[in-house]
């Protein structure tokens, strides 16, 4: 039975002394804590917005909840101080009104509880009393298990204040107040101190009423908070606007950045932080717009140079390689110096032609002024028709496995380029018989030239398609320009195509064109 | 041998040009501006004109046009790569081929040679007078009239229009057309095929836009006919 007795407060010494202990209640409403930040999903689950609300929220819900514990705590501790103050007083002064005689006669005890009992103040109560191992209530049990031995003691040992102590006990979750009055009586003088009578009166009454009254608090403090919440909401979700918004805006100029958008500016407006960020943000945008520009004409300027320089040389190569038959013809009634003089100038003013040809190709590349005039053609006819061009039809030299009927959109000049460009590149550096294999797979149409020689080194393999790349760094020119695989990369990506190099495993390097049908 | 004017105004490539022209047997007469080629033309009579479309005062095409307006002489146009716009504006003024600067002189000559073939070397052993439609094609006498009006054409538009004639309802791939008509490799500009299509549709169809006599199949090529009923 015992352990179901719980004390509720302190007990208070005095009729006043009723004082609030530490009161338990408080917030414990916590904010769900970080998990595991999720990747950069779009929809942020623990994002600003939700942290911030939440941050609002639990701000909104600490202030209620003090504010409304509070005020609980201060009303209740009224509410009950109140109603004990009136029924130990109200009880003391019955007890003392009482002409308590003795020897105790239990009847005429039980009697006197019961008038007690009928005047309890502010409400009924049962009244019980106790003198040494006699026990008389004003109900049908003699003694209540609400009485704590602690108030007994108390009401036993007290000997200052013989005036009463009460405590506030719970019992099966009905709060009651206890009140024990020792019964007194004045002996021999008046001013000596009252003297115990060892009779110890009971009262016990139940606080039902008052504990409703304070449930209602309770609950209003409750209706009062959460449309408090509610409205607390709304400058969270407006605070979070105004964060989220700059921030949006930050994250799509900064995408529009990275996309090459370099003149991308935010709206700065206002003296927050954020502001300030959207301020700094300008400033370096406009830097890096800046830098950029710089760097952008610098290239400009050395592509102009080299396309200029290549269309200076074209004019007078044009006289020149005019006149080389000229030369050729006669160089044979040509003293032997003066004719093999004359027969060099023939011959290099050739390959400076086809050198020439090549940059502008090339500048034209690089300044995205080479355009594709694409027709649909029969891609094997095309390739055929490049090796007979060439004169490459000796099959111990060029063997073509080619897929007939391919329809292909593509533009036949470049389309010749590349297969030209990689079999004169594989004739030069590799070894016959060049291999080369046209088919279509899926949307693509792939075109692979495969020579017998020793293959790409693997230290060249990433440089094959760079510009002007020697593999070998002592042997001063080949044959072509030097720009010529350069060119096939580009003719393949004006198709919107790929080309790779790679050493076959059982020798030989292999070119792979992949373009889209 | 050929008689050429050679109308260029860099003095190293005219000079070139016309020495290694020379050499091959050809005529030439240079003019350094479109102005004083277009006063040769009268006076030097040439089979072909050699016509650079950089010019000082007015240009190639201005010359082309001036030509054009008057005489369906062969015209070769002189260019750089990569004055891609001015090689269509010239054949859209009514030029029959082009040649890429620098070129050796056997480039040259090879153009000059095919540009002129035709003309000099009709095809013999046909009809004379083939009829489709309205038009009427005097394959010996290359001539071409459109309800018994006679036609100017220019060497490449007459070739093609002869060409694609001589098979009736066939599709030629604009590359065959090059490889046939223009003697350029298969991988050459379409856009000369493309070119002579429009002149010649201006000059021999009722309605250019919606074409009758040379119809195209799109992505295989040309054709000529069916003419179907009108």
């Amino acid at each position: 039975m015992k352990a179901c007795v719980t004390p509720d407060e302190d007990t208070g010494h005095e009729g006043r002394g009723g004082h609030a202990g530490q009161d338990g209640h408080g917030t414990t409403g916590r904010a769900s804590g970080r998990r595991g930040r999720s990747p950069r999903l779009r929809p942020h689950p623990f994002g600003l917005r939700t942290r911030l609300v939440l941050a609002f929220l639990l701000v909104a819900a600490v202030g209620c909840g003090t504010t409304a514990a509070l005020t609980y705590r201060a009303a209740r501790n009224a509410i009950l101080e109140q109603t004990q103050d009136t029924a130990v007083s109200a009880f003391r002064e019955q007890i003392d009104a009482l002409g308590t005689t003795l020897p105790i006669e239990p009847e005429m005890l039980r009697d006197t509880l019961m008038m007690v009992a009928r005047q309890g103040k502010p409400r009924a109560w049962r009244v019980y009393a106790e003198y040494g191992t006699l026990r008389v209530s004003s109900t049908d049990r003699p003694t209540s298990s609400v009485i704590t031995p602690e108030l007994r003691a108390r009401a036993a040992d007290d000997e200052a204040v013989p005036h009463g102590s009460f405590q506030r006990v719970v019992k099966n979750g009905t709060p009651y107040l206890t009140i024990a009055v020792p019964a007194v009586f004045l002996a021999r003088s008046a001013e000596g101190p009252p003297q115990r009578t060892g009779l110890v009166f009971y009262a016990v009454m139940e606080l039902s009423e008052e504990e409703a009254n304070i449930e209602a608090m309770v609950t209003a403090a409750r209706d009062g908070a959460l449309p408090a919440l509610a409205v607390a909401l709304i400058p969270a979700l407006i605070a979070a606007r105004g964060v989220l918004r700059p921030v949006r805006e930050l994250r799509h100029a900064a995408h529009s950045m990275g996309r090459g958008r370099l003149d991308t500016r935010i709206h700065a407006k206002g003296s927050d932080e954020l502001a300030d960020l959207a301020r700094t943000f300008n400033e370096s945008a406009a830097e890096l717009e800046r830098s950029v520009a710089e760097l952008r004409n610098a290239e400009a300027r050395a592509r102009r140079f080299a396309s200029d320089v290549s269309h200076e040389l074209r004019t007078p190569l044009a006289g020149m390689l005019a006149v080389t038959e000229v030369l050729d013809e006669d160089a044979g009634s040509l003293d032997s110096d003066t004719a093999r003089a004359v027969r060099l100038i023939s011959a290099e003013t050739g390959k400076l032609a086809v050198l020439v040809e090549d940059l502008m190709e090339i500048s034209r590349f690089d300044a995205r002024a080479a355009e594709l005039h694409t027709d649909e053609v029969d891609a094997a006819d095309c390739v055929r028709k490049t090796l007979q061009q060439r004169h490459w039809t000796d099959p111990t030299q060029v063997v073509p496995y080619l897929t007939e009927g391919i329809r292909a959109r593509l533009d036949p000049r470049r389309f010749d380029v590349v297969v030209a460009n990689l079999v004169g590149n594989a004739l030069r550096h590799g070894e016959a018989p060049v291999t080369v294999r046209l088919w279509a797979e899926g949307d693509q149409l792939v075109t692979e030239v495969a020579d017998r020689g020793p293959g790409i080194h693997p230290d060249v393999l990433p440089h094959v398609f760079d510009r002007f790349y020697k593999a070998d760094q002592a042997r001063t020119r080949s044959a072509g320009s030097g720009l010529g695989l350069a060119i096939t990369l580009e003719n393949v990506r004006l198709h919107g195509g790929t080309v790779t190099a790679a050493d076959d495993p059982e020798g030989g390097a292999v070119f792979t064109v992949r373009m889209p049908l | 041998m050929p008689r050429v004017l050679l109308i260029e105004d860099d003095p190293s490539v005219r000079e070139g040009v016309e020495l290694g022209l020379r050499r091959r047997g050809h005529e030439v007469r240079t003019a350094a501006t479109g102005e004083a080629g277009l006063d040769a033309l009268a006076e030097f009579r040439p089979d072909l004109l050699l016509l650079d479309l950089m010019l000082p005062g007015i240009n190639g095409v201005q010359v082309c046009r001036r030509v054009r307006e008057s005489s369906q002489l062969p015209i070769i146009m002189l260019t750089a790569r990569g004055d891609d716009f001015d090689v269509v504006i010239g054949l859209e003024a009514g030029a029959d081929d082009y040649i890429v600067k620098p070129a050796r002189t056997e480039v040259i000559e090879a153009r000059i040679r095919a540009v002129l073939r035709r003309i000099e070397e009709p095809a013999g052993g046909r009809a004379a007078v083939e009829f489709h439609g309205e038009l009427a094609i005097d394959r010996a006498g290359l001539t071409v009239a459109k309800a018994g009006e006679r036609i100017a054409l220019a060497p490449s538009e007459l070739k093609l229009l002869l060409h694609l004639t001589a098979a009736p309802e066939q599709v030629f791939s604009r590359q065959q057309l090059l490889e046939h008509v223009w003697e350029h490799s298969y991988h050459g500009d379409a856009r000369l095929v493309d070119a002579c299509v429009r002149r010649l549709r201006n000059k021999i169809e009722d309605t250019p836009g919606d074409p009758r006599y040379i119809q195209t199949l799109r992505g295989f090529g040309y054709r000529f006919g069916p003419l179907g009923p009108l």
